[in-house]
């Protein structure tokens, strides 16, 4: 098949049992509704329009507490807007997942042009402390493999989960083979199989995550946007308001090695590594390629999770090599993650592109050069 | 055991620490026994009734009672009420919002729910105030009056909320007050029995806000007046404009048939599925 990136993760979406979908039209992420009004009714399930974004994510965390696989899809704009319902989603634990196409900002921004700027508004966007899972992808297969992986996260851990692609990957058409019989972990949401009466909805289990009971299946509680006790029921208590804030990021941080995603390329050797995510990873794995032709040592380190940001992965290559490049479509916010947990390993170096182009492989290899 | 006692057995939460946030007097309690009572005549089973709130002084009445609840962010309600009931069409979703809620931070919720013919009932208490966060001026306080923001005189007009719906298409309208206690069961009841959108204004009162910073008196004064200034619906044809001027019209206001979006949606699937070819 040849497909977009925007429909791979249509395709992703239905794959992993999405069923509901609630979205406000925006560029680049479009096609996204567009398509799925078409397949979702083909399917038994629901596409709205909503009014705007704010309207969107909550139809979205409404049809989850009903039991149906939710999702919505936008841009930084949009994004913006939907930040008051995630962290609804966040301290209500309800899985869904939001793609956010992103463009260039602040504000309208450049409507067609890509961008990565949306990386730290994917963490912190959202106010009050909080985990955030955010996974990126920089190909069309990856876009189809990240969207199930989103719900299967995000059905697992109990939060939503953000993919950030950006308008090149959204956009590029590409070769995606998907096979009939291939088989794809699918994972639903925990529910509880204990008698109503003893269904604790908050509780503090060992994993962190309670089972969830959807809506209209016997197990009557309270889902609020307000610190809540282990029954759902608000509380001031500071005994019950700490451990609940704790347990909440405790799911995620205990549970890394399920969430974080890396790939390494040409890394055995590596005297320089290169830290890239998104569409910026095609142009560097292509930098890889000359650079090893011009003979010089270098390897890449492809983040696939964003978020919570894979500081193994990242110490590892700060560990084996001299010299690292970070190139973002942004001002520098994954190489500050990178700058804090180098604490003098190796050098660290940026390559920032704000102007609405993409990073290519020949400004890669020439910032290298320039560097080492 | 009297008949009240079981109502508040039946549906009122056991495990939930009374008491409750409302201050003594306040009309949300008449609105929310006429709400159980009218779930009570319908025979709803509790485990497929749905109440969804904002924020505010009636948002934290779904807390209370023993139904899937679901208190959601400021003026947002009904944009998850839209998702669960299109997510699972068999369950009764009710929506409680304030005057706040329903027609300024989500007004423009308010009149696409009702534009789009979701099927669920909103019911919405307006006491002309934001009460939880101490006496703030709302969309719904009228001219001339005094607020915590509004010191020295409200400059600004009111929202007429049951008009609005109206506007907004909602096929059923009703408007009762905290003092009209049973117009306020059947109204309810009949709200929550429409399919599509149905809107029912509940006029309250704030004597600890809005009422004591314009000097209205006790909550007992205040509902003498909502008694003194009401007229039913039905009686407005025999009665000049300037005799209506300062009135609340109660009763329904509305109720008519518009094709109900779930209805309109499954139409949608036969096509799609027709389309696709299975």
């Amino acid at each position: 098949m040849l497909l977009q990136g925007n429909e791979a993760v249509v395709e992703g979406a239905l794959r992993a049992g999405c069923r509901f979908f609630a979205g406000y039209p925006i560029t680049p992420a479009t096609e996204i509704s567009e398509i799925l009004s078409v397949k979702l009714p083909q399917v038994e399930g629901t596409f709205i329009q909503m009014e705007d974004e704010i309207a969107s994510l909550g139809a979205v965390v409404g049809a989850s507490l009903a039991g149906v696989k939710s999702m919505t899809a936008t841009s930084g704009p949009g994004f913006s807007l939907m930040q008051e319902n995630l962290g609804f989603a966040i301290i209500a634990e309800v899985p869904c997942v939001i793609v956010n196409v992103m463009r260039g900002g602040p504000s309208t921004g450049l409507p067609t042009f890509p961008s990565q700027s949306d990386v730290m508004q994917a963490r912190w966007g959202t106010h009050g402390d909080h985990p955030a899972i955010v996974l990126s992808a920089s190909t069309v297969r990856e876009c189809y493999d990240m969207t199930i992986k989103a719900f299967n996260l995000s059905e697992r851990f109990r939060t939503p989960v953000v993919l950030l692609i950006d308008e090149v990957v959204g956009h590029m058409r590409e070769k995606m083979i998907l096979s009939e019989g291939e088989e794809v972990e699918i994972f639903n949401r925990v529910k509880p199989t204990v008698p109503p009466e003893w269904y604790i909805p908050y509780e503090d289990t060992p994993s962190g995550i309670p089972a969830m009971a959807n809506f209209g299946e016997g197990y009557r509680y309270h889902v609020t946007g307000l610190t809540h006790d282990v029954r759902g029921f608000p509380t001031s208590r500071p005994d019950e308001i700490g451990p609940f804030i704790a347990r909440l990021h405790r799911k995620i941080s205990q549970h890394f090695s399920e969430i974080q995603m890396t790939e390494f390329f040409q890394n055995e050797d590596a005297e320089i590594t290169i830290v890239a995510y998104g569409c910026v990873a095609r142009s560097a794995k292509r930098a890889v390629f000359e650079l090893r032709e011009k003979g010089f040592k270098v390897g890449l380190l492809k983040l696939v999770t964003i978020w919570p940001f894979v500081r193994s992965a990242v110490e590892k290559v700060l560990q084996t090599s001299k010299i690292l490049l970070v190139p973002e479509m942004n001002m520098g916010q994954i190489s500050r993650e990178v700058k804090r947990v180098n604490r003098g390993m190796a050098k660290v170096f940026t390559l920032n592109k704000v102007d609405g182009t993409i990073i290519t492989p020949e400004e890669i290899v020439n910032r290298i050069m320039e560097v080492s | 055991m009297s008949e009240v006692t079981k109502l508040i057995h039946k549906y009122l939460r056991h495990d939930k620490k009374f008491p409750h946030v409302w201050c003594p007097g306040c009309g949300i309690g008449i609105m929310l026994g006429a709400l159980i009572r009218a779930i009570d005549r319908i025979g709803f089973e509790k485990d497929e009734v749905v109440l969804v709130s904002g924020i505010g002084c009636s948002g934290r009445l779904p807390v209370y009672v023993d139904f899937n609840t679901l208190h959601t962010t400021h003026g947002r309600a009904l944009t998850f009420a839209t998702g669960v009931k299109l997510a699972n069409p068999r369950l009764k979703v009710i929506v409680i919002m304030g005057d706040g809620d329903a027609v300024a931070i989500g007004g423009n919720h308010f009149i696409h729910a009702a534009r789009r013919n979701i099927d669920v009932t909103s019911i919405i208490l307006n006491n002309s105030i934001y009460g939880m966060t101490g006496g703030q001026s709302s969309p719904t306080t009228p001219y001339g009056m005094k607020s915590s923001t509004t010191v020295y005189s409200n400059i600004e007009q009111d929202f007429k909320i049951s008009e609005l719906a109206v506007t907004a298409g909602a096929v059923f309208v009703g408007r009762g007050t905290v003092y009209h206690a049973r117009l306020l069961d059947s109204l309810i009841e009949k709200a929550i029995l429409k399919p599509g959108f149905s809107m029912v204004e509940v006029i309250a009162h704030c004597h600890t806000q809005y009422g004591k910073q314009n000097r209205l008196g006790s909550a007992v004064e205040m509902m003498e007046w909502q008694r003194d200034h009401s007229v039913m619906v039905e009686k407005t044809d025999t009665l000049k404009p300037e005799e209506l001027k300062d009135k609340i019209v109660i009763g329904v206001l509305v109720d008519k048939q518009l094709p109900v979006y779930q209805d309109e949606y499954k139409k949608i699937r036969e096509r799609a599925m027709g389309m696709a070819g299975r």
